[in-house]
């Protein structure tokens, strides 16, 4: 009896059927071809945008370029990598949002801080490079 | 087992015991672990890119990304890796069919888009090299072909890996324990395909900006 359940179950798991809740999602041809598209067009347009200096100012260039890079990263992640808050348990999306939270501190703590010391630490004029030892 | 199992009830708290190891459906713990790793690398290049964000401006006289970077050859590197990363989707689907075949096939077309990939970063390289713009030239400098050398360390060694299960594919077939590799090495592939989308934005596409 628990044999047959054993394989009934295992069978069930080679084709990718399987009820338990172990996670990876798979994808489907449609999924992935809206990925891919989606991709194509976010990478498009941003380098459509800084070589044709479409916008004209290079700050809202930059702002919009990073907003194309955000959604493309979500898009792969969800796509691609297929994240959903249900894999694993949500155990993925809490390593992901971690992650992220550090990445965010990293990134952003580093930019600060390496530009007051920047600012703070470069000689202003001729006459203060005089003063230095 | 019956003999374990009737000793405890004597307490007020009864122990249980599994007869058997619960049935885990192969791979189910891999994929935490592996997303675990890939976050973890994700830490890696977090600072990198923090590096590049503070260094990317220090040129020391020498050149910037004005003069070095060629966007056209950026965007024909940019579309190999999502092109591979599409393939490697439908080798995927291939696997989950059980066509050994189809999947052999589309991990070759991945791999050879990974490949066209390396070719084209090493092109670039060994270009900004012979112009003078070697690592040593600046921090700028340093910093780019730290971060851009890590990221196509990460693809060269993701090719490795997918020649690697080509062979072990074609010997075994589409087992159990190749899924679950075959799932690891996708977690993998696209994951560096993220980090790629940071790479372009980021140290390209600002850097013409600067």
């Amino acid at each position: 009896m628990s044999a047959e359940q054993h394989a009934q179950h295992s069978h069930g798991h080679d084709h990718g059927h399987d009820h338990h809740d172990d996670g990876h999602a798979h994808g489907t041809m449609g999924s992935y071809m809206i990925g891919f598209g989606l991709s194509v067009v976010l990478t498009a347009i941003p380098f459509w945008l800084v070589m044709t200096n479409f916008l004209g100012s290079t700050q809202t260039t930059g702002l919009v370029i990073m907003a194309f890079a955000v959604v493309q990263i979500v898009v792969h992640m969800i796509y691609f990598l297929h994240m959903s808050a249900k894999s694993e348990g949500g155990w993925t999306m809490m390593a992901l949002i971690f992650t992220i939270v550090l990445v965010v501190i990293t990134l952003s703590g580093s930019m600060w801080v390496m530009y007051h010391l920047n600012h703070n630490m470069m000689p202003v004029s001729a006459h203060d490079m005089s003063q230095m030892p | 087992m019956s003999t374990e199992a009737t000793a405890a009830p004597t307490d007020a708290n009864p122990a249980f015991y599994l007869a058997e190891e619960p049935h885990h459906p192969e791979g189910s713990s891999t994929a935490l672990g592996f997303w675990m790793y890939l976050m973890s690398d994700c830490l890696i290049f977090a600072c990198l890119f923090a590096t590049f964000a503070v260094l990317g401006g220090s040129y020391a006289g020498g050149p910037g990304p004005k003069d070095l970077f060629d966007l056209p050859l950026v965007a024909l590197n940019t579309a190999m890796l999502l092109f591979s990363s599409i393939t490697y989707g439908f080798a995927m689907l291939a696997t989950e069919k059980g066509k050994v075949g189809a999947t052999q096939g589309w991990l070759a077309v991945t791999g050879l888009f990974g490949l066209a990939f390396l070719s084209i970063e090493l092109y670039e390289f060994a270009h900004l090299i012979h112009e003078g713009a070697t690592p040593q030239r600046s921090a700028f400098l340093s910093s780019f072909f730290t971060l851009v050398g890590t990221h196509g360390l990460h693809v060269t060694f993701g090719t490795i890996w997918l020649v690697t299960l080509m062979v072990q594919v074609g010997k075994h077939g589409l087992i159990p324990a190749n899924k679950r590799r075959l799932m690891c090495l996708s977690m993998f592939w696209h994951f560096l395909d993220v980090i790629w989308i940071g790479v372009f934005t980021f140290v390209y596409l600002m850097g013409m900006l600067r």
